[in-house]
């Protein structure tokens, strides 16, 4: 069958009207990843999400030269919420790899537990902002302190609609009413994405903590 | 038939206006000439291959329409034609482009006699700041605007002691003489534009951009914001007047310097405090 | 469902018994894998028309959204031109309410209009259709972009009733001055406008992801890339760029309402304004034209890449030969694309960023001029040595490369660094870019629609409403625009609410009135426009099956108008490129894409 790989200077160059090329064409299953939809789907989704993340970033970079940035002082708190998040990606991870073990009661398990961590990371950082606000670190007061508004509430986002998928999967998994290679590949399409925010999360703490 | 003299029409139509317009630009006042130059080359070149294009393409709805006996040609590509056109273009691109960059080049690069001028823009009027004796300008910040410091001028700054304050929408220049207007806005954007001149940048506040100029006319021209800045933008109006050595000194001999100024101030002050206890 | 493809020994349909008398070479089809796509199927009428999730319906959604919301952008114009016109004879508008319409003006028409109409419209209506596809990937994603994009353009018209109106910040809605007082709608209208960019872009990448995934994975057998129509390509193009761009007037548009709602300081510098220094500061507003425009550029091209890509396969089919340098147009479209992310600062030349990019960002621009021309040499050698039949989508392509050179060239003038900066922030730039990106992409849109109206609803459009609508619409915006660069070079500045008491500006009365006058008419045989298509739809003469004998799958589907699920019990094979037009030694005109090679007399194209 037609070669997954993609080369776009070699596609790019076929001519298509020349009988030669037909002939191969005519072969073509008319995919041009061998990858599921979805998979693509998220890859798309998080390279978006890379490209918005990466702005802030510039942003961040350029608006810290100015003489009025404060650098933050992040609570200890919020070191915990990062090894939090960190376990919930390493759970994930586990829970992927049971499933594809056809292991779905110890799937299940590991998914509870992430999502228990993903909520207790989500309200860690909303205790992180209240603790903000009542030393009266508003937004508005510099900033950096605007910047990880910012930050901590794109990132949560991020993860809360991860966890409507989350959700999905699990409920499937306790009422016991799944398609095995859906629930799997929906098990780890969300551990990648888990994975992905992990990284995005590691990245804006140290730009934080760093600066 | 019909269709490709019309296309062919609107295409010498074009050129008949351009020809006959009365609309065109103003006669250049400053040293930007070559600017307009670089207009000129782009017009020619880029008008022909316009004209050649279009006028080809109305050729060939005339000359292939459809017929019920004609068979269209077949023919998927021709390398050595569009590597010839691409050769082509890139060439008439690099010419338009190199001349100015070159340009561009002198445009900001300012010249070392050059006189400082600042232009401070605000929602919706102009004023202006001439250096004093001893040709530079004293620091500013918005900080320290208040009435006695309308430009916010930094008072430890030696020297911002004798720097003329044009609290004024008409500035003067000497003609021939060489200037860098460095742009500063207190509240949004602004642009310092003189059709005649030329030349525009914007102000933003926070920054000091510039540009420079040689007025090389005599006469009055008109400054307008060419940067939307609000409800007032299309108001936004200055006057430019270029003189010569002796009108330069009289209406320079007239202008305040910042510190005759504070004095000024200070005694209207004392007054009032006089009348008041009165 | 699971699809069957259809084999070749099945009589294809548009085939005359006359052709078997060649001998294929073998032809096989590979064992099917998979299922292709499950399809969705609606049960009520709610479900169908209106909660749809066939992409067809979808198209005419967002098409129809466009529309509406794109005469509200028009009669805008209206006032605008009416006030620069005749400035004492209406003075019903006052600088607020002026500024308020170019503001509403600009962003409708180019986001909410021309990017909805091309992506959401064509690419939803087309894409399936063309790459053989039931439907797209996502259908239930596919939807709710759409309705999100609906509730876009609520949350804008909203805007006009909130106190103090829209936004009056120009469509660049450039800080501080979009949100500070001396600018209409800088309290509310502002917010609402950066909430609804922002629904807008999350509601493209809904719909994008669809698009993009749709062609890249969901093609049909023997649709390979290069197989594909150009409208496709532009399209596919024109969606990557969107999915990159759109996140930095996402970021932009989320850092401005902060800094208008919370009274941060991202954008905001230190300000002295209203005799009182604010207490924000320190941001950067150049930082905001960077983000704004690195959308901004690319936001041209999303616009043109589709147009591109349509008014080629209109070129090709009305004149009933292949499209010439068909890789050198892939190329092109994909070079474009590629280049548009590194040439956003040419619209900021005078913004008083470091000056030394100019000589960067001019080169790039400059480049980016050559795939360019290279794209308008091959529609007119398209054209050349055809068999040109003069319909109305012919026309309306004519009418785009007439303005779209035109708008092309005057780019060369401000793409040069030294030259924009006479010409920037005057009329010179507002006719630029109304040539290249107003006009020329509505030349194609009108085009498209009268091209593709038989395949929605089956019937023709009128053609004399048609002929007339052309002549007007392309002589009349002609009018407009060209005389227009001249007031540029006299120098009147853009975004002016009235300048007649400037000396040299007094000269140019007479030719404002002219335009004015040119824009009325073109503006109102748009509703001619308009009516043509309501009235068609139950009165238009009926179309046969692909009335214009065009090969790209969209017209061979198994009922037409196309129904749910696009091509019946069994997808479409593809055997060639959507271009075989007078093939050499071929007994047929044109051949279809899915016509196998055995069903015409010689297979053998003489290439030469
Ligand atoms: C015949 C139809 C049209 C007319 C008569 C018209 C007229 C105008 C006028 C009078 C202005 C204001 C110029 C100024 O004061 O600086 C303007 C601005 C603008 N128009 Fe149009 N226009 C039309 C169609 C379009 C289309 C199709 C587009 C789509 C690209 C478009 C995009 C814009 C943009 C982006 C602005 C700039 C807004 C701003 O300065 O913030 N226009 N138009
Ligand atoms: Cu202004
Ligand atoms: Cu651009």
């Amino acid at each position: 069958m037609s070669n997954k790989e993609l080369n776009i200077f070699k596609l790019l160059s076929q001519k298509p009207w020349e009988p030669a090329q037909a002939a191969l064409d005519n072969e073509h299953d008319g995919k041009t990843f061998g990858l599921s939809k979805a998979k693509l789907g998220v890859r798309t989704v998080m390279v978006v999400s890379t490209v918005i993340f990466s702005l802030f970033v510039v942003s961040y970079s350029d608006r810290m030269l100015v003489h009025d940035w404060k650098s933050l002082s992040e609570p200890w708190l919020l070191w915990i919420n990062t090894i939090i998040l960190i376990f919930a990606s390493f759970i994930f991870n586990k829970a992927k790899v049971y499933s594809d073990q056809n292991n779905f009661n110890k799937s299940k398990n590991a998914l509870l537990l992430v999502g228990f961590l993903t909520f207790s990371f989500i309200t860690g950082q909303l205790l992180v902002w209240q603790h903000f606000v009542s030393i009266g670190q508003y937004a508005s007061t510099n900033p950096a302190n605007a910047f990880f508004y910012l930050f901590t509430a794109l990132h949560g986002l991020h993860l809360l609609g991860g966890l409507f998928f989350w959700g999905k999967a699990t409920t499937k998994l306790l009422t016991n009413n799944f398609n095995v290679s859906k629930t799997k590949q929906a098990i780890e399409l969300c551990a990648i994405y888990w994975h992905f925010l992990l990284i995005v999360w590691l990245i804006l703490f140290g730009l934080m903590i760093a600066t | 038939m019909f269709v490709a003299i019309i296309f062919a029409l609107v295409i010498v139509g074009s050129i008949i206006f351009h020809f006959w317009s009365p609309w065109w630009w103003t006669p250049v006042a400053s040293n930007w000439g070559n600017i307009d130059d670089n207009i000129i080359l782009s017009f020619w070149v880029t008008g022909t291959v316009f004209v050649v294009v279009c006028l080809f393409m109305a050729y060939c709805v005339w000359r292939y329409r459809y017929r019920p006996d004609r068979k269209a040609e077949y023919k998927p590509e021709d390398k050595k034609l569009e590597f010839r056109l691409t050769l082509i273009t890139a060439l008439g691109v690099a010419a338009l482009l190199a001349p100015g960059l070159v340009t561009w080049n002198q445009y900001i690069s300012v010249p070392k006699d050059a006189m400082k001028i600042e232009v401070l823009a605000y929602q919706w009027g102009w004023n202006f700041r001439l250096p004093g004796n001893d040709g530079a300008l004293g620091t500013t910040s918005v900080s320290l605007i208040s009435d006695e410091n309308p430009y916010g001028l930094n008072p430890e700054d030696p020297n911002s002691k004798d720097d003329i304050l044009v609290m004024d929408a008409d500035l003067h220049l000497k003609i021939n003489q060489t200037v860098k207007i460095e742009l500063r806005s207190l509240d949004v954007l602004h642009n310092f534009y003189i059709p005649q001149f030329r030349a525009k940048m914007d102000m933003i506040p926070g920054i000091i951009s510039y540009y420079w100029f040689i007025p090389e006319k005599k006469g009055d021209f008109e400054i307008l914001c060419a940067e939307y800045c609000g409800l007032g933008h299309y108001v936004m109006r200055g006057r430019v007047l270029v003189d010569d050595e002796k009108d330069y000194s009289n209406w320079l001999a007239r202008q305040i310097t910042y510190e005759k100024m504070l004095a000024q101030k200070s005694v209207e002050k004392k007054l009032l405090i006089a009348e008041n206890k009165n | 469902m699971s699809d069957e493809y259809k084999d070749n020994k099945i009589e294809a349909k548009s085939a005359d018994s006359s052709s078997g008398g060649y001998a294929p070479p073998v032809e096989h089809i590979p064992a099917k894998e998979a299922p292709e796509q499950e399809l969705y199927h609606a049960k009520s009428f709610w479900t169908k028309w209106v909660f749809s999730q066939d992409a067809k319906v979808i198209g005419v959604q967002y098409a129809l959204t466009a529309t509406a919301i794109g005469l509200v952008g028009l009669v805008l114009s209206w006032g605008m031109r009416l006030q620069l016109g005749f400035p004492e004879t209406f003075s019903f508008l006052g600088p607020a309410t002026y500024y308020q319409s170019v503001t509403m003006h600009g962003m409708i028409m180019v986001i909410y209009l021309l990017t909805a109409l091309f992506l959401g419209g064509f690419g939803n209506y087309l894409i399936p259709l063309m790459v053989g596809a039931r439907d797209m990937v996502f259908p239930y994603v596919n939807m709710v972009s759409y309705w999100v994009f609906l509730a876009a353009v609520l949350v804008l018209i909203a805007s006009f009733f909130v106190p103090g109106g829209p936004t009056g910040a120009g469509w660049t809605l450039y800080p501080p001055q979009a949100i500070l007082p001396g600018t209409p709608g800088s309290e509310y209208g502002i917010v609402l406008m950066l909430v609804s960019l922002s629904m807008f872009v999350i509601g493209f990448t809904m719909g994008g992801l669809n698009y993009v995934i749709t062609v890249l994975q969901a093609r049909t057998r023997g649709m390979t890339m290069m197989r594909m129509p150009l409208t496709v390509w532009g399209i596919f193009t024109a969606t990557i760029l969107a999915l990159l761009a759109f996140p930095a007037l996402f970021v932009a548009c989320i850092m401005m309402t902060l800094d208008s709602i919370l009274g941060t300081s991202f954008f905001m510098p230190d300000i002295f304004t209203m005799g009182e220094k604010l207490k924000t500061g320190g941001g950067s507003p150049i930082l905001f034209q960077h983000l704004f425009w690195f959308f901004g550029h690319p936001e041209v091209y999303i616009v043109a890449l589709p147009a591109f890509g349509i008014v080629s396969d209109l070129i090709s089919v009305h004149a009933r030969k292949n499209i010439f340098g068909y890789r050198m147009m892939v190329w092109a479209i994909v070079i474009i694309g590629a280049l548009s992310f590194v040439v956003w600062a040419h619209h900021m030349y005078v913004s008083g960023m470091n000056p030394y990019f100019g000589f960067f960002f001019a080169t790039t621009t400059l480049i980016i001029a050559v795939p360019t021309a290279i794209k308008v040499y091959n529609w007119v050698l398209t054209l050349w040595r055809g068999n040109i039949h003069l319909t109305i989508p012919m026309l309306f392509a004519l009418g785009f490369i007439v303005t779209f050179v035109n708008g092309g060239i005057t780019g060369l003038f401000l793409g040069n660094v030294i030259i924009d900066i006479p010409l920037s922030d005057t009329y010179f730039v507002v006719a630029h870019f109304h040539m290249v990106m107003g006009i020329a992409p509505l030349m194609v849109v009108f085009g498209a629609i009268y091209h593709w109206y038989p395949l929605i609803t089956g019937r023709h459009l009128n053609q004399t409403l048609g002929k007339i609508h052309f002549w007007v619409t392309f002589l009349g915006a002609y009018a407009i625009y060209f005389p227009m660069h001249y007031l540029g070079f006299i120098g009147v500045p853009r975004r002016y609410f009235e300048m007649y008491d400037s000396p040299y500006m007094t000269s140019a009365i007479g030719l404002n009135q002219f335009i004015t006058i040119a824009a009325l008419i073109v503006g109102f045989t748009q509703i001619l426009f308009l009516y043509n298509i309501f009235s068609s739809v139950f009165k238009g003469e009926k179309s046969e099956r692909n009335p214009w004998k065009a090969n790209s799958l969209e017209w061979h589907t198994s009922d037409y108008p196309p129904t749910h699920g696009n091509f019946g019990k069994e997808l479409p094979v593809v055997y060639r490129w959507p271009y075989d037009f007078s093939v050499p030694g071929s007994d047929k005109e044109y051949i279809p894409q899915d016509v196998p090679p055995s069903q015409v007399s010689t297979a053998k194209a003489e290439i030469t």
